[in-house]
Protein backbone atom coordinates (compact mmCIF):
# COMPACT_ATOMS: atom_id res chain seq x y z
CA UNK A 1 0.00 0.00 0.00
CA UNK A 2 2.34 2.32 0.89
CA UNK A 3 4.41 1.90 -2.54
CA UNK A 4 1.42 2.54 -4.29
CA UNK A 5 0.74 5.60 -2.20
CA UNK A 6 4.52 6.75 -3.45
CA UNK A 7 3.93 5.81 -6.60
CA UNK A 8 0.69 7.90 -7.54
CA UNK A 9 2.33 10.73 -4.72
CA UNK A 10 5.09 10.85 -7.15
CA UNK A 11 3.31 10.42 -10.81
CA UNK A 12 0.41 12.88 -10.02
CA UNK A 13 0.21 14.70 -6.50
CA UNK A 14 4.12 15.63 -6.22
CA UNK A 15 4.40 16.14 -10.15
CA UNK A 16 8.26 17.57 -10.05
CA UNK A 17 7.71 19.85 -12.80
CA UNK A 18 4.52 21.19 -12.50
CA UNK A 19 4.57 21.18 -8.80
CA UNK A 20 8.68 21.51 -7.73
CA UNK A 21 9.56 23.06 -10.51
CA UNK A 22 11.97 19.87 -11.26
CA UNK A 23 13.48 19.52 -14.44
CA UNK A 24 12.15 22.65 -16.04
CA UNK A 25 15.15 23.08 -18.60
CA UNK A 26 14.48 20.06 -20.18
CA UNK A 27 10.78 20.83 -19.91
CA UNK A 28 11.01 23.88 -21.88
CA UNK A 29 13.92 23.14 -23.59
CA UNK A 30 12.78 19.32 -25.56
CA UNK A 31 8.97 19.99 -25.82
CA UNK A 32 8.80 20.90 -29.32
CA UNK A 33 7.57 17.62 -30.82
CA UNK A 34 5.92 14.75 -28.79
CA UNK A 35 7.86 12.24 -30.20
CA UNK A 36 11.20 13.47 -29.10
CA UNK A 37 9.47 14.85 -25.52
CA UNK A 38 8.35 11.36 -24.87
CA UNK A 39 12.37 10.04 -25.44
CA UNK A 40 13.37 12.40 -23.26
CA UNK A 41 11.11 10.99 -20.87
CA UNK A 42 12.05 7.36 -21.33
CA UNK A 43 15.65 8.66 -20.99
CA UNK A 44 15.00 10.25 -17.76
CA UNK A 45 12.99 7.52 -16.63
CA UNK A 46 15.83 4.68 -17.23
CA UNK A 47 18.35 6.98 -15.22
CA UNK A 48 16.26 8.31 -12.62
CA UNK A 49 15.86 4.68 -11.83
CA UNK A 50 19.22 3.77 -11.73
CA UNK A 51 20.65 6.96 -10.39
CA UNK A 52 18.33 6.29 -7.08
CA UNK A 53 19.02 2.74 -6.56
CA UNK A 54 23.28 3.48 -7.04
CA UNK A 55 23.27 6.73 -4.67
CA UNK A 56 20.67 4.76 -2.25
CA UNK A 57 24.38 2.14 -1.41
CA UNK A 58 26.25 5.32 -1.85
CA UNK A 59 24.62 7.12 0.92
CA UNK A 60 24.15 4.22 3.13
CA UNK A 61 27.43 1.40 3.04
CA UNK A 62 29.76 4.32 2.31
CA UNK A 63 29.13 8.07 3.26
CA UNK A 64 27.21 6.96 6.89
CA UNK A 65 29.64 4.51 7.61
CA UNK A 66 32.05 7.00 7.14
CA UNK A 67 30.66 9.55 8.57
CA UNK A 68 30.76 11.82 5.21
CA UNK A 69 27.03 12.84 4.73
CA UNK A 70 28.35 16.15 3.85
CA UNK A 71 30.18 15.17 0.54
CA UNK A 72 26.47 14.05 -0.19
CA UNK A 73 26.13 17.01 -3.35
CA UNK A 74 29.76 16.01 -5.09
CA UNK A 75 29.39 12.48 -4.22
CA UNK A 76 25.56 12.49 -6.15
CA UNK A 77 26.22 14.01 -8.98
CA UNK A 78 29.61 12.23 -9.70
CA UNK A 79 27.72 9.00 -9.71
CA UNK A 80 24.76 10.91 -11.78
CA UNK A 81 27.33 12.02 -14.34
CA UNK A 82 29.11 9.10 -14.44
CA UNK A 83 25.58 6.61 -14.65
CA UNK A 84 24.55 9.15 -17.72
CA UNK A 85 28.17 8.43 -19.62
CA UNK A 86 28.09 4.71 -19.00
CA UNK A 87 24.60 4.28 -19.90
CA UNK A 88 25.22 5.90 -23.10
CA UNK A 89 28.22 3.66 -23.81
CA UNK A 90 26.00 0.57 -22.70
CA UNK A 91 22.88 1.41 -25.15
CA UNK A 92 25.42 2.35 -28.15
CA UNK A 93 27.07 -0.90 -27.90
CA UNK A 94 24.03 -3.21 -27.19
CA UNK A 95 20.55 -1.32 -29.11
CA UNK A 96 22.42 1.03 -31.34
CA UNK A 97 18.68 2.01 -32.54
CA UNK A 98 17.62 3.04 -29.05
CA UNK A 99 20.96 5.27 -28.71
CA UNK A 100 19.87 7.02 -31.65
CA UNK A 101 16.86 7.79 -30.35
CA UNK A 102 17.74 8.91 -26.98
CA UNK A 103 21.51 9.91 -28.03
CA UNK A 104 20.74 13.64 -28.08
CA UNK A 105 19.36 13.56 -24.87
CA UNK A 106 21.58 11.63 -22.58
CA UNK A 107 24.26 14.15 -22.54
CA UNK A 108 21.87 16.87 -21.02
CA UNK A 109 20.25 14.50 -18.38
CA UNK A 110 23.74 15.19 -16.15
CA UNK A 111 22.24 18.79 -15.73
CA UNK A 112 18.53 17.75 -15.30
CA UNK A 113 17.90 18.70 -12.25
CA UNK A 114 15.08 16.16 -11.32
CA UNK A 115 17.88 13.50 -11.06
CA UNK A 116 20.04 14.81 -8.62
CA UNK A 117 16.89 16.19 -6.53
CA UNK A 118 14.84 12.97 -6.40
CA UNK A 119 18.52 11.52 -4.87
CA UNK A 120 18.69 13.86 -2.17
CA UNK A 121 14.85 13.77 -1.74
CA UNK A 122 15.08 10.14 -1.33
CA UNK A 123 17.74 10.52 1.89
CA UNK A 124 16.12 13.45 3.30
CA UNK A 125 12.47 11.02 3.42
CA UNK A 126 14.47 8.17 4.45
CA UNK A 127 13.20 5.86 2.25
CA UNK A 128 14.27 2.49 2.13
CA UNK A 129 15.89 0.63 -1.11
CA UNK A 130 12.78 -0.01 -2.86
CA UNK A 131 10.89 3.09 -2.03
CA UNK A 132 13.63 5.01 -3.21
CA UNK A 133 13.85 3.21 -6.60
CA UNK A 134 9.68 3.06 -6.85
CA UNK A 135 10.50 7.06 -5.89
CA UNK A 136 12.26 7.39 -8.70
CA UNK A 137 10.60 5.39 -11.39
CA UNK A 138 7.30 7.54 -10.03
CA UNK A 139 8.91 11.07 -10.39
CA UNK A 140 10.24 10.29 -13.67
CA UNK A 141 7.16 8.97 -15.12
CA UNK A 142 5.26 11.91 -13.48
CA UNK A 143 8.22 14.11 -15.82
CA UNK A 144 7.51 12.13 -18.82
CA UNK A 145 3.10 12.80 -18.43
CA UNK A 146 4.45 16.24 -17.80
CA UNK A 147 6.78 17.11 -20.77
CA UNK A 148 4.21 14.91 -23.47
CA UNK A 149 1.38 16.46 -22.60
CA UNK A 150 3.00 19.78 -22.78
CA UNK A 151 4.69 19.11 -26.19
CA UNK A 152 1.01 18.28 -27.44
CA UNK A 153 -0.13 21.29 -26.61
CA UNK A 154 2.78 23.08 -27.82
CA UNK A 155 2.63 21.25 -31.12
CA UNK A 156 -0.86 23.20 -31.81
CA UNK A 157 0.28 26.28 -30.14
CA UNK A 158 2.99 27.01 -32.90
CA UNK A 159 -0.34 27.20 -35.65
CA UNK A 160 -2.24 29.42 -33.65
CA UNK A 161 -1.88 33.17 -34.10
CA UNK A 162 -0.74 34.91 -30.76
CA UNK A 163 0.52 38.45 -30.31
CA UNK A 164 4.76 38.51 -30.95
CA UNK A 165 5.46 39.36 -27.34
CA UNK A 166 3.83 35.99 -26.76
CA UNK A 167 5.04 33.75 -29.03
CA UNK A 168 7.74 30.91 -27.77
CA UNK A 169 8.85 31.34 -24.15
CA UNK A 170 5.96 33.48 -22.69
CA UNK A 171 3.14 31.32 -24.33
CA UNK A 172 4.74 28.32 -23.30
CA UNK A 173 5.49 29.61 -19.84
CA UNK A 174 1.46 30.55 -19.09
CA UNK A 175 0.55 27.15 -20.78
CA UNK A 176 2.89 25.38 -17.99
CA UNK A 177 1.05 27.64 -15.71
CA UNK A 178 -2.40 26.09 -16.64
CA UNK A 179 -1.29 22.76 -16.45
CA UNK A 180 0.07 23.19 -13.36
CA UNK A 181 -3.24 24.28 -12.39
CA UNK A 182 -4.92 21.16 -13.66
CA UNK A 183 -2.52 19.08 -11.68
CA UNK A 184 -3.37 20.89 -8.56
CA UNK A 185 -6.57 19.22 -8.09
CA UNK A 186 -5.01 16.12 -8.08
CA UNK A 187 -4.03 17.10 -4.15
CA UNK A 188 -7.34 15.23 -3.06
CA UNK A 189 -6.02 11.86 -3.93
CA UNK A 190 -3.57 11.19 -0.96
CA UNK B 1 36.17 43.03 -24.24
CA UNK B 2 36.29 45.14 -21.58
CA UNK B 3 35.91 44.43 -18.57
CA UNK B 4 33.11 46.43 -18.35
CA UNK B 5 31.12 45.26 -21.18
CA UNK B 6 32.07 41.62 -19.52
CA UNK B 7 30.35 42.99 -16.46
CA UNK B 8 27.10 44.54 -18.26
CA UNK B 9 26.96 42.10 -20.54
CA UNK B 10 25.41 39.65 -17.96
CA UNK B 11 23.28 41.65 -16.28
CA UNK B 12 21.41 43.23 -19.48
CA UNK B 13 22.49 41.95 -22.87
CA UNK B 14 22.60 38.63 -21.89
CA UNK B 15 20.79 38.43 -18.71
CA UNK B 16 20.30 34.60 -17.83
CA UNK B 17 17.23 34.88 -17.14
CA UNK B 18 15.14 37.08 -19.12
CA UNK B 19 17.09 36.84 -22.23
CA UNK B 20 18.91 33.39 -22.12
CA UNK B 21 16.30 31.85 -19.94
CA UNK B 22 18.82 29.86 -17.94
CA UNK B 23 18.32 28.72 -14.54
CA UNK B 24 14.67 28.48 -14.42
CA UNK B 25 14.02 25.44 -11.87
CA UNK B 26 15.22 27.92 -9.25
CA UNK B 27 13.58 31.33 -10.66
CA UNK B 28 10.36 29.14 -10.52
CA UNK B 29 10.74 27.28 -7.18
CA UNK B 30 11.86 30.02 -4.31
CA UNK B 31 10.05 33.16 -5.85
CA UNK B 32 7.58 32.65 -3.16
CA UNK B 33 8.91 35.37 -1.13
CA UNK B 34 11.39 38.65 -1.96
CA UNK B 35 13.72 37.41 0.58
CA UNK B 36 14.38 33.86 -0.59
CA UNK B 37 14.73 35.59 -4.11
CA UNK B 38 17.93 37.92 -3.06
CA UNK B 39 19.11 34.88 -0.27
CA UNK B 40 19.54 32.04 -3.54
CA UNK B 41 20.86 35.02 -6.12
CA UNK B 42 23.33 35.45 -3.82
CA UNK B 43 24.35 32.04 -2.88
CA UNK B 44 23.84 31.55 -7.31
CA UNK B 45 26.50 34.51 -7.23
CA UNK B 46 28.95 33.16 -5.04
CA UNK B 47 28.98 29.93 -7.00
CA UNK B 48 29.92 31.90 -10.22
CA UNK B 49 32.20 34.41 -9.16
CA UNK B 50 34.34 31.70 -7.36
CA UNK B 51 34.27 28.77 -10.12
CA UNK B 52 34.03 31.12 -12.95
CA UNK B 53 37.60 31.87 -11.01
CA UNK B 54 39.02 28.61 -10.08
CA UNK B 55 38.16 27.00 -13.61
CA UNK B 56 39.59 29.90 -15.66
CA UNK B 57 43.12 29.53 -13.17
CA UNK B 58 42.67 25.70 -13.90
CA UNK B 59 42.29 26.40 -17.78
CA UNK B 60 45.51 25.43 -19.01
CA UNK B 61 45.74 22.30 -16.40
CA UNK B 62 42.30 20.62 -17.52
CA UNK B 63 42.17 18.28 -20.44
CA UNK B 64 39.81 19.32 -22.95
CA UNK B 65 37.94 15.66 -23.30
CA UNK B 66 37.04 15.54 -18.99
CA UNK B 67 36.58 19.23 -18.54
CA UNK B 68 32.74 18.37 -17.80
CA UNK B 69 33.75 15.87 -14.50
CA UNK B 70 36.09 18.66 -13.79
CA UNK B 71 33.48 21.56 -14.34
CA UNK B 72 31.13 19.59 -11.45
CA UNK B 73 33.90 18.70 -9.00
CA UNK B 74 34.62 22.38 -8.94
CA UNK B 75 30.79 23.92 -9.05
CA UNK B 76 29.90 20.72 -6.50
CA UNK B 77 32.58 21.76 -3.89
CA UNK B 78 31.34 25.82 -3.37
CA UNK B 79 28.27 24.47 -3.67
CA UNK B 80 28.40 22.10 -0.45
CA UNK B 81 30.79 25.43 0.78
CA UNK B 82 27.71 27.33 0.13
CA UNK B 83 25.06 24.80 1.86
CA UNK B 84 27.11 23.99 5.14
CA UNK B 85 27.70 27.94 5.43
CA UNK B 86 23.64 28.76 4.64
CA UNK B 87 22.95 25.91 7.21
CA UNK B 88 24.88 27.08 9.77
CA UNK B 89 24.59 30.74 10.47
CA UNK B 90 20.78 31.38 8.38
CA UNK B 91 18.75 28.31 9.38
CA UNK B 92 15.77 29.45 8.37
CA UNK B 93 16.95 30.65 4.68
CA UNK B 94 18.03 27.57 4.53
CA UNK B 95 14.72 25.82 5.19
CA UNK B 96 12.84 27.74 3.53
CA UNK B 97 15.55 26.80 0.21
CA UNK B 98 15.59 23.56 1.24
CA UNK B 99 16.79 20.93 -1.83
CA UNK B 100 17.08 24.36 -4.13
CA UNK B 101 20.65 25.14 -2.61
CA UNK B 102 22.34 21.31 -3.40
CA UNK B 103 21.00 21.58 -6.98
CA UNK B 104 22.68 25.12 -7.31
CA UNK B 105 24.92 22.34 -9.03
CA UNK B 106 22.98 22.01 -11.71
CA UNK B 107 21.65 25.24 -12.40
CA UNK B 108 22.69 25.71 -16.22
CA UNK B 109 24.06 28.97 -15.62
CA UNK B 110 26.87 27.87 -14.11
CA UNK B 111 27.80 25.40 -16.43
CA UNK B 112 26.90 27.48 -19.35
CA UNK B 113 29.82 30.44 -17.98
CA UNK B 114 32.07 27.66 -17.52
CA UNK B 115 32.31 26.55 -20.46
CA UNK B 116 31.43 29.52 -22.34
CA UNK B 117 33.22 32.03 -20.79
CA UNK B 118 35.33 31.04 -17.80
CA UNK B 119 37.30 27.95 -19.76
CA UNK B 120 38.55 30.14 -22.54
CA UNK B 121 38.85 33.29 -20.87
CA UNK B 122 41.68 34.62 -18.16
CA UNK B 123 40.96 34.66 -14.21
CA UNK B 124 40.36 38.58 -14.22
CA UNK B 125 37.36 38.71 -17.02
CA UNK B 126 35.95 35.31 -15.64
CA UNK B 127 35.56 36.71 -12.38
CA UNK B 128 33.75 39.75 -13.14
CA UNK B 129 31.63 37.65 -16.09
CA UNK B 130 30.46 35.54 -12.50
CA UNK B 131 30.11 38.66 -10.80
CA UNK B 132 27.80 40.00 -13.55
CA UNK B 133 25.61 36.67 -14.20
CA UNK B 134 25.45 36.55 -10.81
CA UNK B 135 23.74 39.88 -10.66
CA UNK B 136 21.82 39.61 -13.45
CA UNK B 137 20.14 36.56 -12.20
CA UNK B 138 19.91 37.83 -8.58
CA UNK B 139 17.78 41.34 -10.20
CA UNK B 140 15.77 39.02 -12.15
CA UNK B 141 15.24 36.56 -9.63
CA UNK B 142 14.23 39.37 -6.78
CA UNK B 143 11.80 41.19 -9.35
CA UNK B 144 9.78 37.80 -9.65
CA UNK B 145 10.02 37.17 -6.19
CA UNK B 146 9.17 40.93 -5.32
CA UNK B 147 6.27 40.85 -7.44
CA UNK B 148 4.71 37.57 -6.20
CA UNK B 149 4.73 38.09 -2.77
CA UNK B 150 3.30 41.41 -3.22
CA UNK B 151 0.09 39.73 -5.08
CA UNK B 152 -0.10 36.89 -3.68
CA UNK B 153 0.81 38.09 0.27
CA UNK B 154 0.22 41.42 0.29
CA UNK B 155 3.85 41.86 1.28
CA UNK B 156 7.44 42.81 0.32
CA UNK B 157 10.08 41.64 2.71
CA UNK B 158 7.43 40.43 5.03
CA UNK B 159 6.17 44.29 5.15
CA UNK B 160 2.56 44.87 4.69
CA UNK B 161 2.20 47.17 1.90
CA UNK B 162 -0.74 46.69 0.13
CA UNK B 163 -4.02 48.42 1.88
CA UNK B 164 -5.97 47.22 4.96
CA UNK B 165 -8.44 44.24 4.00
CA UNK B 166 -6.12 43.20 0.83
CA UNK B 167 -7.04 39.68 -0.54
CA UNK B 168 -3.44 37.98 -1.13
CA UNK B 169 -4.28 35.79 -4.38
CA UNK B 170 -3.09 32.97 -3.28
CA UNK B 171 -2.63 31.43 -6.76
CA UNK B 172 0.76 33.41 -7.47
CA UNK B 173 2.56 32.24 -4.57
CA UNK B 174 1.90 28.42 -5.19
CA UNK B 175 3.41 26.43 -8.21
CA UNK B 176 0.89 27.14 -10.89
CA UNK B 177 1.77 31.24 -10.57
CA UNK B 178 5.21 30.89 -10.81
CA UNK B 179 4.98 29.83 -14.43
CA UNK B 180 2.13 32.57 -14.87
CA UNK B 181 4.07 35.35 -13.42
CA UNK B 182 6.94 34.20 -15.18
CA UNK B 183 5.37 34.24 -18.59
CA UNK B 184 4.06 37.45 -18.20
CA UNK B 185 7.45 39.10 -16.78
CA UNK B 186 9.08 37.48 -20.35
CA UNK B 187 5.94 38.34 -22.27
CA UNK B 188 6.65 41.96 -20.78
CA UNK B 189 10.03 42.29 -21.32
CA UNK B 190 10.00 40.77 -24.91
CA UNK B 191 7.43 43.48 -25.77
CA UNK B 192 9.53 46.66 -24.13
CA UNK B 193 12.62 45.14 -26.11
CA UNK B 194 10.67 44.69 -29.27
CA UNK B 195 9.43 48.78 -28.99
CA UNK B 196 13.02 49.52 -28.46
CA UNK B 197 14.08 47.60 -31.47
CA UNK B 198 11.47 49.48 -33.90
CA UNK B 199 12.19 53.14 -32.72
Amino acid sequence: MNIVMILVGAVLVNNFVLQQFLGICPFLGVSKKIETAFGMGMAVTFVMGIASLFTYFIQHYLLVPLGMEYMQTIAFILVIAVLVQVVEMVLKKISFSLYQALGVYLPLITTNCAVLGVTILNVTKSYNLIESVINGIGAALGFTLAIVLFAGIRERLTMSNMPKWMEGFPGALITAGLISVAFAGFNGLI
Amino acid sequence: MKLKQVFTNGIITENPTFRLLLGMCPTLAISTAAVNGVGMGLATTFVLVFSNLFISLLRNVIPERIRIPAFIIVIATFVTIVDLSIKAFLPALSESLGIYIPLIVVNCIIFARAEAFAFKNPPLPALVDGLGMGIGFTLAITLLSIIRELLGNGTIFGVHILYEGYKPMMIITQAPGGFIMLGLLLAAVNALSNRKNNA
